[in-house]
């Protein structure tokens, strides 16, 4: 399982990668999208929605099962991986790249204290 | 976990398949994954663990007339060598279980049934016997292997002898010598596809799937999991209990009336069925296509403007057109090609259109 040490990741299996200005990438992590299996269908919200944390924000669709996204900050979307409804493929092949999903730009930056890194994330899904 | 069920070939991929709980039981999902097994078993071959399926024996002289009074397809049709697809029904019509009937000799048949409904089927069988007839379930020591695909014959035919060629669709023959291990070789199977279905002695069917594998490896025969099954079932239309079926959804609404014979004599459910034969039932199965983005699952909810209509039954992107597609069960009223019907996904009216199934069928079928 890839866990890069430099992102932070929510326990709904998220993963957020800071990138200055208050602003966030969002997608799922190697765990996640190896546990969904083929991914079919990705729904995103769009540029300019709000986003609280915990809240659903779209779904990813495998073959076989739904599976909501929540948002693991509260913030406005500023942009959004419009790839992914041709090549929803990406998020198994490049979860951390251009499996990306959404970009915000986050209202209450504290949200990210409550995120896990790399090695506590590893020590939760090892659990499961 | 404490009382999952694990078939015979648990041990042989515990490492390699991604395993879920499938009805009491622990099953391989997936292998490699659910798109890549499908197209195999369209293109070259796929072998399956099906040992979780449910067999029960009804032998004695008074076998056929207990077939008869439970299930709805005339099973005095059948021969010795013969294999029947079928549905046992409740009284009003509603569905015990679909399942296969295998007639080995006079008095002697194997019904192979799902998984889940294993005990309520075998009581429901036990319950309506009278004379000569016992009813015995046999799932324990029964292990089933399916390989299915257009080179099911060619690469299960290097194990054997016996001329596979002549084991026509619907027909099987006991006691097949594959390689060493003695199966009963049926010429059946849930994907769409040409292919087998194999019945063993639990304890020998570690062996037979790897002597499977290692002969068809070359063929690119892969082992898969039941993801692939359902989405190859699904894109053939072969109903499955639990969604497409039920106690509340008749064979006739399902779609499987080829396999009701109201003219066979009395059997259970034999009134509304043939009422809902003539007359029509009040629910169609149909298929659907999105319209717009989105795949319809079982039970999101289909309207026709602001009337719901009936509900989705089962419903993926189908690994092989590429599309989402669905089946829902709906009022016949609305059940016309082509028209225009919403699925709520998540509390959004999504527009999707009634299409013909199968919506898979194989090439010379």
């Amino acid at each position: 399982m890839n866990l890069p040490k430099e992102l932070r990741y929510s326990d709904e299996h998220e993963w957020v990668k800071e990138e200055g200005d208050n602003k966030v990438r969002i997608g799922i992590t190697d765990f996640a999208q190896d546990e969904l299996g083929d991914i079919v269908f990705v729904e995103l919200p769009e540029e300019g929605d709000e986003l609280e944390v915990d809240s659903p924000f779209g779904s990813v669709e495998s073959v076989k099962t739904v599976s909501e996204l929540y948002a693991p900050v509260s913030g406005k979307v500023v942009e959004v991986n419009e790839d992914l409804e041709d090549s929803p493929e990406n998020v198994n092949e490049a979860p951390y790249d251009s499996g990306w999903m959404i970009v915000v730009e986050m209202s209450q930056p504290s949200d990210l204290e409550k995120l896990m890194d790399a090695d506590k994330y590893q020590a939760m899904v090892s659990e499961d | 976990m404490a009382d999952v069920k694990r078939t015979p070939l648990y041990p042989v991929y515990k490492d390699k398949a991604k395993l879920v709980p499938f009805g009491g039981w622990e099953m391989p999902v997936q292998f490699s994954g659910i798109k890549a097994e499908h197209e195999a078993v369209r293109t070259r071959a796929g072998l399956f663990d099906v040992s979780h399926m449910g067999e029960a024996e009804i032998t004695g002289s008074d076998a056929l007339q207990l077939v008869q009074r439970l299930t709805t397809n005339d099973a005095s049709k059948l021969e010795p060598g013969r294999v029947q697809y079928t549905a046992m029904c409740y009284p009003d019509g509603g569905t015990v279980d679909d399942l296969l009937v295998y007639m080995r000799g006079e008095g002697d048949y194997l019904l192979v049934i799902n998984a889940a409904n294993i005990d309520k089927d075998v009581e429901w069988m036990g319950k309506h016997a009278s004379g000569d007839v016992t009813v015995k379930n046999v799932s324990d020591r029964i292990a089933q292997i399916a390989l299915q695909g257009p080179r099911a014959e060619k690469v299960l035919q290097r194990l054997t002898e016996t001329d596979l060629s002549r084991i026509r669709p619907f027909r099987f023959q006991a006691d097949v010598d594959l390689d060493g291990v003695s199966g009963l070789v049926s010429r059946t199977g849930y994907t769409g596809e040409d292919g087998f279905e194999i019945y063993l002695d639990a304890e020998k069917a570690p062996l037979l799937w790897e002597k499977i594998l290692e002969t068809g490896k070359d063929d690119g025969v892969v082992p898969c999991g039941l993801g692939a099954r359902d989405t190859l079932r699904f894109e053939a239309r072969l109903a499955l209990y639990g969604n497409e079926l039920s106690a509340s959804i008749s064979p006739i609404e399902a779609g499987i009336g080829f396999a009701v014979k109201p003219d066979k004599g009395d059997f259970i459910g034999r009134d509304v069925l043939v009422r809902q034969k003539k007359e029509g039932a009040p629910r169609k199965l149909v298929g659907l296509e999105m319209v717009e983005r989105g795949i319809p699952r079982s039970h999101y909810p289909v309207y026709v403007g602001e009337e719901e209509v009936g509900e989705i039954t089962s419903g993926t992107q189908s690994p092989t057109l590429k599309k989402n597609v669905g089946l829902a069960l709906i009022k016949w009223e609305h059940a016309q090609l082509d028209n225009r019907v919403d699925v709520e996904i998540r509390g959004k009216r999504v527009a999707a259109k009634i299409v013909k199934t199968p919506f898979y069928k194989r090439p010379n079928q």
